[in-house]
């Protein structure tokens, strides 16, 4: 059940420029929040900004026992909400609901592979902790911008990550696309070790991921960011298209229906 | 205390109710919010079929406010009353059914199919969005329009109605007007004011629809001051809202002369809501020594102004 946390910030790591790890004293969403799902942030109690903005929860804070006292959130700062995120200071309180939507599967029946474009990095830490504890052989195609954009390196090696790196001006890892390794990973993986891939990032990436591994006939489960309004199912603004049981695109919420679906319902534009 | 009101036959144990289109269909909610504590529930607006609603983006967020274009997307009565209605009865909500009709006899079907549903308190008219060509908001900006989908409802159906009206209009109070005269139980404002917003970069259209409605804290005083035009004209009951997002908002739009309200955008920025408006309510009350809210309603006092004004 979402629960409403005015949340102490216990601290602002900044990763870049336009990047920063937000983390939350919320004990109570921590406890309950599964990988893939999200919070609605809110800061300061004006009328503007108004509404709340999406965040996936990007890692669970525990104490020395193992307690959850908080969580993070990947921000990367584009608008007035998340640049107040960006300049957030310890101490200061944030409205955070949650947690919402749909999780990711979390007993994939062999290996995992991890998709990230940027920010879309962000559900990934916890779902590498969650199957890291499971001992579920990981991959992460990590695609971003430039080199100083790829972060968390160390987190997921730590885990046991296997890192595929690609970025857009070829500063770090093999220049280009993410999919692109992915679908040579794919080839060279016999068609019948089961691989469940994850996908997080910009739609048009995500669309991409989802063709690769239909071709490789594997399945593949993304989560999608539309703009919205609530998170819970009361606006219709998030929806987007799902392939319904009589075989037509219907608009679902993506807020409660998701945001995680898997990659083949989603008619994609 | 006494915060119970009444809406024709209708009773609310409260004057609070989720406005309809920004609430679901009540059921989202069942889980984190007691609907049998909310005076009422009105869901999103219902056609006999279902919609696919607009593409997006539907919403923009605006100074102290925000547009949206979501197009009445929906199930359709049939499956709102196989799915949804069961759990709304077992969580003893009191149910307003939000009407939209492309035809007047959609508007009276839907009144018929509606009015043998077991737990259904009030049809509320939707004669008022501006996000969709068709019908609805053509009904009512015509007072003719407005005077016969609430007659041609008021033939077939013993439920409360409450038509919800347009701020889009010239003189709001006359619509009030027509729909008293047509048999209204009560009607209710306001939807939302057409709207529209643009990126300037790319020369763009913030809405796929390219227009929307504006709702939230920026039309409010624009709201409070169409319930107050339309409480001169009309004896009926008024359901108030635009833009209420705490319990002075409440009271502001009663004094003017509602007799309950809605808030629809502060849900969406705060779904535990309720309890403070219902907090905010009593303890006014009890500062003010107000045993009934219902003592509260219309009871804007002008007098001081008014001397003040003819003396100057
Ligand atoms: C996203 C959204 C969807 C809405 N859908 C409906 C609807 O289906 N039927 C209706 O009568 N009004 C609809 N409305 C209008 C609201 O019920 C209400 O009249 C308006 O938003 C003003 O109240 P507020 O400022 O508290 O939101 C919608 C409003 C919003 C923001």
């Amino acid at each position: 059940m979402p629960i409403d946390v005015e949340a102490p910030v216990i601290d602002n790591r900044r990763l870049s420029g336009e990047y920063n790890v937000l983390a939350l004293a919320a004990p109570g969403i921590a406890a309950q929040a599964r990988p893939g799902q999200f919070v609605m942030v809110k800061v300061g109690h004006g009328h503007d900004p108004l509404l709340r903005r999406p965040f996936s929860v990007f890692e669970i804070l525990r104490d020395a026992s193992g307690t959850p006292t908080g969580l993070t959130i990947l921000n990367k700062q584009v608008g007035v909400s998340t640049s107040r995120l960006f300049d957030a200071a310890p101490g200061q309180r944030i409205s955070c609901l949650g947690p919402l939507g749909k999780p990711f599967t979390v007993d994939p029946p062999g290996e995992a592979w991890m998709v990230a474009g940027g920010v879309g990095l962000a559900p990934f830490a916890l779902l590498a902790e969650v199957l890291h504890a499971r001992g579920t052989a990981m991959t992460l195609f990590y695609g971003a911008r430039k080199a100083g954009e790829l972060f968390y390196l160390d987190f997921f090696a730590q885990l046991g990550v296997r890192l595929i790196l690609t970025t857009e001006d070829g500063s770090r890892g093999e220049r280009g696309r993410v999919t692109g390794p992915l679908e040579r990973e794919f080839a060279a993986r016999p068609a019948s070790a089961p691989v469940l891939t994850y996908a997080c990032g910009p739609e048009g990436m995500l669309a991409a991921v989802a063709r690769v591994a239909a071709r490789a006939d594997r399945p593949c489960e993304v989560s999608v960011e539309r703009v919205m309004g609530c998170g819970m199912g009361g606006c219709y603004s998030c929806v987007i298209p799902v392939r319904g049981d009589d075989g037509q695109p219907h608009n679902v919420r993506s807020c409660i229906a998701g945001p995680v679906f898997a990659g083949d319902a989603i008619v994609w534009e | 205390m006494d915060l119970s009101v009444q809406i024709g036959s209708l009773r609310l144990t409260n004057p609070l109710i989720a406005a309809s289109g920004c609430f679901g269909y009540g059921v989202e909610y069942a889980d984190s919010v007691d609907l049998s504590s909310l005076g009422g529930v009105a869901v999103k607006g219902l056609f006999l079929n279902p919609r696919e609603g607009h593409p997006p983006p539907r919403i923009v967020e605006t100074p102290a406010g925000m547009l949206n274009a979501i197009g009445l997307q929906g199930i359709g009565v049939h499956r709102f009353i196989r799915e949804k209605m069961p759990e709304l009865r077992a969580r003893r909500a009191t149910v307003v059914v939000n009407i939209c009709g492309s035809t007047l006899d959609e508007y009276v079907e839907l009144a018929r199919i509606l009015s043998d549903v077991e737990g259904v308190g009030a049809l509320e008219l939707n004669i008022s969005c501006p996000n969709i060509k068709e019908g609805g908001i053509t009904f009512g900006c015509s007072l003719t329009g407005t005077y016969d989908v609430v007659n041609g409802v008021r033939k077939v159906t013993r439920l409360p109605i409450i038509p919800k009206l347009t701020p889009n209009v010239t003189d709001v109070a006359s619509f009030a007007r027509a729909s008293e005269d047509a048999g209204a139980d009560a009607v209710s404002l306001v939807n939302t004011f057409l709207a529209m917003a643009i990126d300037v970069e790319t020369r763009r259209p913030k809405l796929s629809n390219i227009v929307g409605g504006l709702s939230g804290p920026a039309i409010r005083p624009i709201a409070v001051r169409m319930v107050y035009e339309c409480r001169q004209m009309v004896k009926i009951p008024i359901v108030g809202m635009g833009g209420i997002a705490d319990a002075r908002d409440v009271l502001e739009f009663m004094l003017a002369g509602a007799t309950a309200v809605q808030v629809g955008t502060a849900n969406f920025v705060d779904p535990f809501i309720w309890t403070k408006l219902l907090a905010g309510l009593e303890d006014y009350m009890a500062r003010h020594q107000v045993a009934r809210i219902t003592d509260l309603i219309g009871a804007l006092d002008t007098g001081a102004r008014e001397k003040e004004w003819t003396s100057s």
